[in-house]
């Protein structure tokens, strides 16, 4: 199982020869690996080495791509963060915080028929810029809010 | 029972007294309301925050774990929760439970808050030593005592039920009437009582609004959403708790755990409340 | 073992809003504990979302999000009764997965 596992993941392209083997039952969805840690992009301590991590570049601001945080965060331990994107074909979803020690956050990978729509609780450790980056065709967009935060998220 | 407690608090004085010999001005005065506008935004926006909260609230996780253990045999005895503790309501009966205390139980010759009374069961029923629980009572960013875990566990059974302390009991009405006099003692070095921050309308300290115990509306303020998911460190809390951080806050040494003088304030305050529907397990800052 | 997680699948029209609370410590490896000393980073690092069967959600997760995280997501041609399968890894190898139906 294991070998079958991985000579499919070195040679396939695709989905195809995966989705072929999951359908015969030689390989259960959730022994397909979830994408591997992307440490350069989580690693990087400021936005512009995050973004490059992710591949992302600059990335074009997008009035499709909607942000959804509080104006002032009563906790900076858990704020709430909602990105819905609009812009067609959107494959992924990063989110980020300009000011954390490490500005990535998390980053979202739809398939399937899930909406390139995501959510989570973030820490923050002061006032910030919030920013979310989502691939939509191979081309990266992007969508920002600052977020007032009246209490440390890192332990104040 | 009353004098003990007032006797206590003047041996608290006394102390207090030495301390105050050079008065100072208190260092967390409590500030008086700012500018309305400003406020009135903030705490809409933070009342969006907390309803987002609520909302998967990780309470859940916590009353999760509750379940486990008041269904476990455990302790010396090794017998559960669920077959030999009574909350008030009939053995092993929570539904309702946590609004209808604190109340007398005549098996202990006491008024007991949930807290207290769950303790009471794990000792008497389970074998329990009260001092081992006593000596971790509350939860820290790593660890989460069993008691929390069932005080919220109970607490969810009253979820949406409206608070009814049984203050026509005389033993009750006793504890209520020892607990309104406590809230309004002063003591410690900066000459505090509950009342200086909880017993006027309008006072905040810093984005928190410090609510009026001694009205139902402020009282309700004061017990809704214990136990709560503190934000802060991500630990579970109870009222309990709550209480001793108050005395923390004031300067006055931390009160017994599950003490008399803590379940008397929590019936003034919780009876204060009667009427006002119990939400739950809560978030809080 | 870790804690079980909370999901919540409710399919409203044709969309299937899923919301999942997971029990986990987050920690960002730099707070330092009541005795001075740095708690170890300890963390989820990969989450997936698999609905009927299907792998829909791939996440990767770092420090920054909140001690026991919460994430909400949206499935569109699920029906009543498919399995929500949600699992997850931190960096310690330590795994979870739990199972609801859409509602």
């Amino acid at each position: 199982m294991n070998t079958t596992r991985r000579t499919v993941l070195k040679g396939a392209t695709a989905s195809g020869v995966l989705a072929g083997l999951i359908a015969a039952g030689a390989l259960r969805p959730t022994q397909v690996m979830a994408a591997e840690w992307n440490k350069a992009a989580f690693e990087a301590k400021d936005m512009a080495g995050a973004l490059k991590g992710l591949g992302a570049g600059s990335p074009a601001d997008s009035k499709d791509l909607i942000l959804k945080a509080p104006d002032i965060a009563e906790n900076g331990a858990v704020v709430p963060v909602d990105v819905v994107s609009n812009i067609p074909k959107t494959t992924s979803i990063a989110i980020l915080v300009e000011k954390n020690p490490l500005p990535l956050c998390a980053s979202f990978e739809f398939a399937n028929g899930a909406l390139a729509e995501a959510s989570a609780r973030l820490k923050m450790g002061q006032t910030s810029l919030v920013k979310a980056v989502a691939k939509a065709d191979g081309k990266f967009y992007t969508a920002q809010k600052e977020v007032k935060v009246t209490v440390g998220g890192c332990g104040g | 029972m009353k004098q003990n407690i007032i006797g206590a608090l003047c041996a608290l004085a006394v102390m207090g007294g030495a301390f105050a010999q050079a008065p100072k001005k208190p260092a967390a005065k409590p500030a008086a309301a700012p500018a309305a506008e400003a406020k009135d935004a903030a705490t809409l926006e933070f009342e969006k925050f907390r309803a987002e909260m609520e909302d998967s609230n990780p309470a859940e996780l916590f009353e999760a774990k509750g379940q486990e253990l008041w269904k476990s045999k455990r302790g010396p005895k090794n017998v559960s929760l669920a077959e030999t503790c009574d909350l008030g309501q009939g053995v092993g009966k929570i539904d309702g439970a946590y609004v209808k205390m604190p109340r007398y139980f005549a098996d202990a010759d006491a008024v007991m808050d949930a807290e207290r009374r769950i303790v009471w069961c794990m000792v008497e029923k389970q074998g329990f030593k009260f001092d081992d629980i006593a000596k971790q009572p509350f939860a820290n960013e790593t660890f989460t005592p069993d008691i929390t875990n069932l005080v919220t566990y109970v607490a969810g059974h009253s979820r949406n039920m409206k608070i009814a302390v049984p203050l026509n009991d005389p033993k009750v009405r006793e504890a209520y009437e020892t607990g309104k006099e406590i809230a309004a003692y002063r003591a410690g070095p900066y000459d505090f009582s509950c009342n200086t921050c909880h017993g006027v309308e309008g006072k905040r300290i810093r984005m928190q609004n410090l609510p009026n115990l001694s009205t139902p509306k402020g009282a309700m303020s004061g017990v809704q959403g214990w136990p709560g998911y503190r934000m802060t460190g991500g630990v579970m809390l109870t009222h309990q708790w709550r209480m001793g951080d108050c005395f923390r806050q004031q300067r006055f040494p931390q009160p017994k755990y599950a003490s008399d003088a803590i379940a008397y304030l929590l019936t003034y305050m919780i009876g204060n409340a009667n009427g006002q529907v119990y939400k739950g397990p809560g978030i809080k800052r | 073992m870790a804690d079980p997680m909370k999901i919540r699948a409710q399919l409203k029209g044709d969309v299937t809003e899923i919301r999942v609370l997971m029990g986990h410590p987050m920690e960002t490896g730099q707070r330092k504990d009541a005795a001075g000393a740095t708690v170890p980073a300890h963390f989820i690092q990969s989450m997936t979302v698999d609905v009927g069967g299907k792998r829909v959600v791939d996440g990767q997760i770092a420090t920054a999000v909140s001690r026991n995280p919460v994430f909400g997501f949206k499935v569109k041609g699920a029906k009543v009764g498919d399995k929500v399968v949600v699992s997850w890894v931190d960096n310690k190898g330590d795994k979870r997965t739990d199972e609801a139906a859409v509602a």
